[in-house]
């Protein structure tokens, strides 16, 4: 099929950017998105001209590197589905489409479709992580968690944080990572010593960084590749909310 | 201390308090919804009403009071998110599409401005009596009636009312999602029982220039 692709051109940091648009013949539907960008870069060599750059690793939708807005959604139009993972069956000969990087404060363009997403791992480094014991593993089992907190946990942890929800949110809001981030451990009680300070310290780090509020409208659900539903922000406002109230996060003093 | 203001710094703590707020004007939207809708019942009651709600003095002005601290804190804290979340995105997409949020959810902050507007105005014909045709003080109900069989006041009246219940259509589910009322069990409430709540309250307020407008209440 043939397409008419726009793509974010951008040479670096802070420089100017514009869509430039490229014609694409003899697009086969069995390919993969990034695979067209990888057919279209091979054209541009051959013309001598600068490859798109595009961020990419796993290309199996698990390890939350590629992303980029197609045609104004993140990761483009099928449900469930990372940039790797979309095929270009989903498009119809003739459709022009619109590849643009994830545009966020907190995300800066590095080049072309890449954009730094490190303010996720800094978000995570704030308070994404528990207290464990060294030493020889423990016995399995030894500790019981129900099947439903499990199973809850594990929707939580699905999240590979591509950043997709960041990108679709109207407000640039990284409320559904933080929430599946804080969520995946605070279900766990592995995760409950640190629980509340967890709570606490992601969620202001998340301010720090220049991501916007939430305001309900669902778009990073819709987006998500994981499924990763707002129910959780809603559990992480419970969870703020309480530190907020009953946390003491230095010693107390005594005089 | 230092914690409830670092927590009403945060964007979380700021939408808690848009909810808190946005809960205690709700409840008043009800109550005087219901309190209006005895206008049904005629002059006598409505006036009856009236007259109680001005005896109950420090009361009264304890829920005024209440309201004026929630429209405060709930339009600052509007605003504060507001610009927080246009920073959040200096560069816009040059083309976005919306999947999940709809009309009303995009125009909270249209909407919640317009509705503001109308309040001051409604409080100024129904309340200080500085505008509007003939009032008296003790007869509420000859008020009401003889502002909405002015047609041009009924209508600004539905409209600013269907802007209410469009701001109500998205806030409701809102504040229950922010302060943490959520469960994927409870999902479906987000599309039916919120909107019907909404749909509720600007539909009683509406009834009453209607029925003025076409003689049932005169
Ligand atoms: S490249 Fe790993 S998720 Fe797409």
């Amino acid at each position: 099929m043939k397409l008419m692709l726009k793509i974010w051109r951008q040479e670096g940091p802070g420089k100017k950017g514009a869509l430039v648009a490229y014609p694409m013949d003899d697009v086969s539907p069995d390919m993969s998105f990034l695979e067209l960008l990888d057919t279209l870069n091979e054209q541009l060599i051959g013309k001598g001209e600068v490859p798109v750059a595009f961020d990419h690793d796993c290309r199996e939708g698990i390890c939350g590197s590629c992303g980029f807005m197609i045609s104004g959604e993140a990761h483009g139009p099928a449900k469930l589905t990372t940039t790797c993972q979309l095929f270009m069956r989903h498009f119809k000969d003739g459709d022009t489409i619109i590849a643009e990087p994830f545009r966020s404060r907190a995300f800066p363009i590095i080049k072309d479709l890449v954009v730094d997403r490190s303010s996720l791992d800094k978000i995570v480094q704030a308070g994404g992580f528990i207290s464990a014991r060294t030493g020889s593993s423990p016995d399995a089992n030894a500790m019981l968690i129900p099947k439903n907190k499990a199973d809850r946990a594990m929707d939580a942890a699905a999240c590979i944080g591509c950043g997709a929800c960041v990108a679709a949110c109207p407000n640039g809001s990284a409320m559904l990572f933080t929430a599946a981030k804080i969520s995946h451990l605070g279900l766990l009680p592995q995760g409950q010593p640190e629980r509340h300070q967890r709570a606490l310290r992601m969620v202001n780090k998340m301010d720090e960084l220049g991501f916007g509020a939430c305001s309900n409208h669902g778009e990073c659900e819709a987006v998500c590749p994981k499924g990763i539903t707002i129910d959780f922000i809603a559990r992480m406002n419970r969870d703020y909310m309480r530190a907020s109230t009953t946390e003491t996060m230095e010693p107390v003093k005594r005089v | 201390m230092t914690r409830l203001i670092s927590f009403l710094r945060t964007n979380v703590g700021s939408k808690v308090v848009l909810a808190a707020t946005g809960a205690v004007l709700f409840l008043f939207l009800v109550g005087h919804m219901l309190g209006n809708l005895q206008i049904f019942e005629g002059p006598e009651r409505l006036n009856v009403y009236a007259a109680f709600l001005k005896s109950t003095g420090e009361l009264l002005w304890g829920a005024r009071a209440m309201l004026l601290v929630a429209v405060t804190l709930h339009i600052a804290t509007a605003v504060k998110v507001t610009l927080a979340n246009w920073r959040a995105r200096p560069v816009g997409y040059a083309y976005r599409k919306d999947i999940e949020t709809d009309y009303a959810a995009r125009t909270m902050i249209v909407t919640g401005p317009l509705v503001f507007l109308y309040v001051a105005y409604h409080l100024m014909m129904f309340t200080w009596l500085t505008t509007g045709p003939g009032y008296s003080e003790t007869d509420v109900y000859t008020n009401v009636v003889s502002a909405f069989q002015v047609p041009v006041i009924s209508i600004v009246y539905i409209v600013a009312m269907l802007i209410l219940g469009t701001h109500l259509y998205h806030g409701i589910w809102s504040m229950l999602q922010t302060v943490g009322i959520s469960n994927p069990r409870y999902r479906w409430l987000r599309r039916t029982v919120a909107p019907v709540v909404a749909i509720v309250i600007a539909a009683g307020y509406i009834a009453i220039p209607v029925a003025v407008l076409v003689g049932i209440v005169k």
